[in-house]
């Protein structure tokens, strides 16, 4: 190596950490990969609002592509995605609602405020349904396949941008798929 | 002459500062006392998740501090008090009372909430330049030191 180069090589090596550095703020330890990616729904049963003895489970979300989205009444951003996801049911996307942490009383008053997108509505009074489901904030929304794998996971409000960029792309592959 | 007087004047400064130290520690007792009292976790960990051994309070503990709370992200699942922190806590109490391993608890975590919930990444193949990084730039510092210093010399 020319004694040039060679004096370089520490300047070098401070740019390249200064590079990785740098990129490093652009990144959102916010935005975490789910642990489902790709993988069955797992094992659930969690009775509906206001029908207690009707239940959803992972074998009501098969058979065609649908959301999960994870709402409460106490959550303030929820209802700031309420308006695109009534939006998303009129052209006929299916969405499940999970009622995270929530009381039911409330929950119907939060729905008749902000309206009501859900094709079926489960409580998860304890929470324990999320944990399984890795769910660290609501909203969370699950983009479930034909079979019940997860193929996406988005945590944060749910808009047009969000829907456009992200959810159309895998929704028409995945409607598409047997 | 005069290395003397600097030598003097910073044995008068270390004197002093010696001095200030003692001062300030017989100040800061009582606080420090009170302060060891609330910052004992392990002290709260069994008031309120009472467990049967002291072993099993020792693994809820030291599991709890070494969890990440994910709404809080750089406060540990013991001081949190985010709602999913709380939630997490009762489901590493009743695992620990179930006499689950370490291993057992962890994995019941990662495989929910990936990596990121353990503050200490495990070794795998992504984290291999986290882990060994330090000793690569050390080993070219060290090469970057021999060429410089040593190999002149010839």
């Amino acid at each position: 190596m020319k004694p040039v180069l060679f004096r370089l090589m520490p300047l070098c090596c401070i740019l390249g950490l200064g590079f990785i550095f740098w990129r490093g703020l652009a990144l959102d330890p916010r935005d975490l990969p789910s642990m489902l990616m790709d993988k069955p729904l797992p094992s659930f049963s969690l009775p509906l609002l206001n029908q207690e003895k009707d239940f959803l489970t992972r074998d009501s979300l098969q058979g065609q592509v649908s959301l999960l989205n994870i709402f409460a009444s106490w959550c303030t951003s929820c209802a700031e995605e309420q308006d695109f996801l009534l939006q998303l049911a009129k052209k006929g996307v299916p969405i499940y609602g999970i009622s995270y942490k929530d009381v039911p009383s409330n929950a119907n008053q939060w729905l008749l405020a902000y309206g009501n997108p859900y094709t079926k509505i489960a409580l998860d009074k304890e929470g324990l349904t999320a944990i399984d489901l890795g769910v660290y904030g609501t909203p969370e929304t699950f983009l479930i396949d034909k079979r019940g794998r997860v193929r996406f996971r988005y945590a944060g409000v749910l808009n047009e941008q969000v829907w456009q960029e992200v959810f159309l792309p895998k929704w028409q592959a995945l409607e598409k798929s047997a | 002459m005069k290395t003397k007087y600097i030598a003097a004047h910073y044995c008068r400064e270390a004197n002093s500062l010696a001095k200030m130290i003692k001062l300030m520690g017989q100040f800061l007792k009582p606080f420090i006392f009170s302060l060891s009292i609330f910052l004992n976790s392990f002290a709260y960990a069994s008031t309120f998740y009472p467990l049967e051994t002291q072993r099993q309070e020792a693994q809820f503990a030291h599991l709890l501090k070494n969890l990440r709370c994910l709404v809080c992200q750089n406060q540990d699942l013991s001081d949190s008090n985010a709602s999913l922190a709380k939630d997490l806590r009762n489901q590493v109490y009743n695992l620990v009372k179930e006499n689950h391993s370490d291993a057992e608890i962890t994995h019941y975590l990662t495989s929910r909430y990936g990596d990121f919930i353990l503050f200490k990444p495990p070794v795998k193949e992504i984290t291999l330049f986290l882990w060994f990084g330090p000793i690569l730039f050390l080993m070219v510092g060290c090469f970057i030191f021999w060429r410089l210093s040593y190999r002149k010399k010839k």
